[in-house]
């Protein structure tokens, strides 16, 4: 009964209840810790970051920067007329250095936790469009990089950047960017995994 | 609004030869733990990143909130001590809307985020890898209409930097320290009502 009030006071039972006649996620491997000490930890490193580098977490810009790479090595000249790259050149800097070092944290954290997966569909997938869904996956998958590049851009950070730096700050333009996002995601993926 | 931290540092820009051997340092360090955390925390995965959008599994939203409550009490402590500079980016609400909007159906696409999914590609997720490449050809994309977008869309409700103890007029560092509380609320009653 309090559970269900506290379901109702969420304003989520509706939402809930469209997401169980689908796929269940949470048949799949969970987390290896516990979210709160992982989240208590980021929130850390935030302080971290702000004070020994004067920098914030963030993801998204790293992608641009390796467009700008791209750009620069296949048509130099239009690429460093954009207004955007005029704005952010590509370069070396220390948000790059700090995504490539994520992928390798990674790398460690899966290392040592037996959790490599070496696997180029989640069973997750294969449950919901099949085996043989390879070329949907790499068509799915590149629009929604494509969608989510141009949405950070556009919006100024990604769920690293907006969702947790800028969040933290109580930045305004943040709280908007991850309730859109929220309610972005949750409408994709109802109708992806429920719906469709 | 007096900003102390404004007084620790003349600038955050590092040099255009890029950041110096002890920012590399900090960026590769920084980088490695966040990875780390976020495969530990299981925000690599593709079911709990999909259970989260399918309101199924809380993971993500249970690890972004507490670093946002971990987080902003020790940046504005530290900020009020001019310890650390804050890092605000502007408000822009037509352009954080529609990009946040446009972000979640990509995100719910790909199922990884742009900093999970450099963790996710480290775990071994190859899938993730149509996705980057989509996040490279939407930043270009974002990059050549950039002039364009410049013009229109950025510039609708453009408030520059705000936060939301500012729009209520109340001093940051007692709004955060209520709003961490606030936060830390609903998430004993989110996790009540959602364990996974």
């Amino acid at each position: 009964m309090r559970r269900l009030l506290i379901v109702a006071l969420l304003g989520l039972p509706t939402l809930a209840n469209a997401a169980d006649f689908g796929v269940d996620a949470t048949n799949y491997d969970g987390p290896a810790w516990s979210p709160y000490l992982v989240g208590g930890a980021i929130g850390v490193l935030s302080w971290l970051t702000f004070y020994f580098a004067d920098k914030t977490i963030g993801a998204s810009s790293f992608y641009a920067t390796l467009a700008g790479f791209f750009g620069k090595a296949v048509a130099p000249k239009h690429t460093e007329s954009l207004p955007y790259f005029k704005d952010n050149p590509p370069a070396f800097d220390w948000g790059f250095i700090f995504v490539i070092s994520t992928i390798l944290g990674g790398f460690i954290a899966a290392w040592t936790g037996g959790e490599i997966r070496n696997e180029w569909l989640h069973p997750m997938w294969v449950d919901r469009f099949g085996e043989n869904s390879m070329l949907l996956r790499g068509i799915v998958g590149f629009a929604g990089g494509a969608l989510m590049a141009f949405g950070a851009r556009l919006a100024g950070g990604c769920t690293s950047g907006h969702g947790i730096s800028g969040t933290l700050q109580l930045n305004a333009g943040s709280w908007l960017t991850v309730i859109a996002m929220f309610i972005g995601g949750i409408a994709t993926a109802m109708l992806l995994y429920t719906a469709l | 609004m007096i900003d102390p931290g404004k007084a620790v540092k003349e600038s955050s820009e590092s040099s255009p030869a890029g950041p110096s051997g002890k920012k590399v340092l900090t960026a590769i360090v920084f980088g490695l733990a966040f990875g780390f955390l976020l495969q530990k925390g299981g925000v690599a995965k593709y079911n709990v990143l999909i259970g989260q959008l399918l309101l199924q599994d809380f993971t993500v939203v249970k690890i972004m909130v507490s670093a946002i409550i971990v987080g902003m009490v020790g940046i504005f402590t530290l900020n009020h001590f001019a310890k650390v500079n804050l890092h605000i980016k502007p408000t822009r609400i037509g352009a954080q809307s529609i990009g946040g909007l446009l972000f979640g159906a990509g995100f719910a696409l790909l199922a990884y985020c742009p900093g999970t999914g450099a963790a996710a590609l480290g775990q071994g997720s190859w899938d993730v890898l149509f996705g980057m490449a989509g996040l490279i050809a939407g930043s270009y994309l974002f990059a050549e209409m950039s002039g364009w977008l410049k013009k229109t869309v950025e510039t609708w409700g453009e408030k520059g930097k705000l936060t939301l103890p500012d729009i209520l007029h109340i001093p940051r560092l007692p709004f955060a320290y209520a709003a961490a509380v606030l936060l830390a609320v609903g998430l004993f009653f989110l996790q009540r009502a959602f364990p996974r």
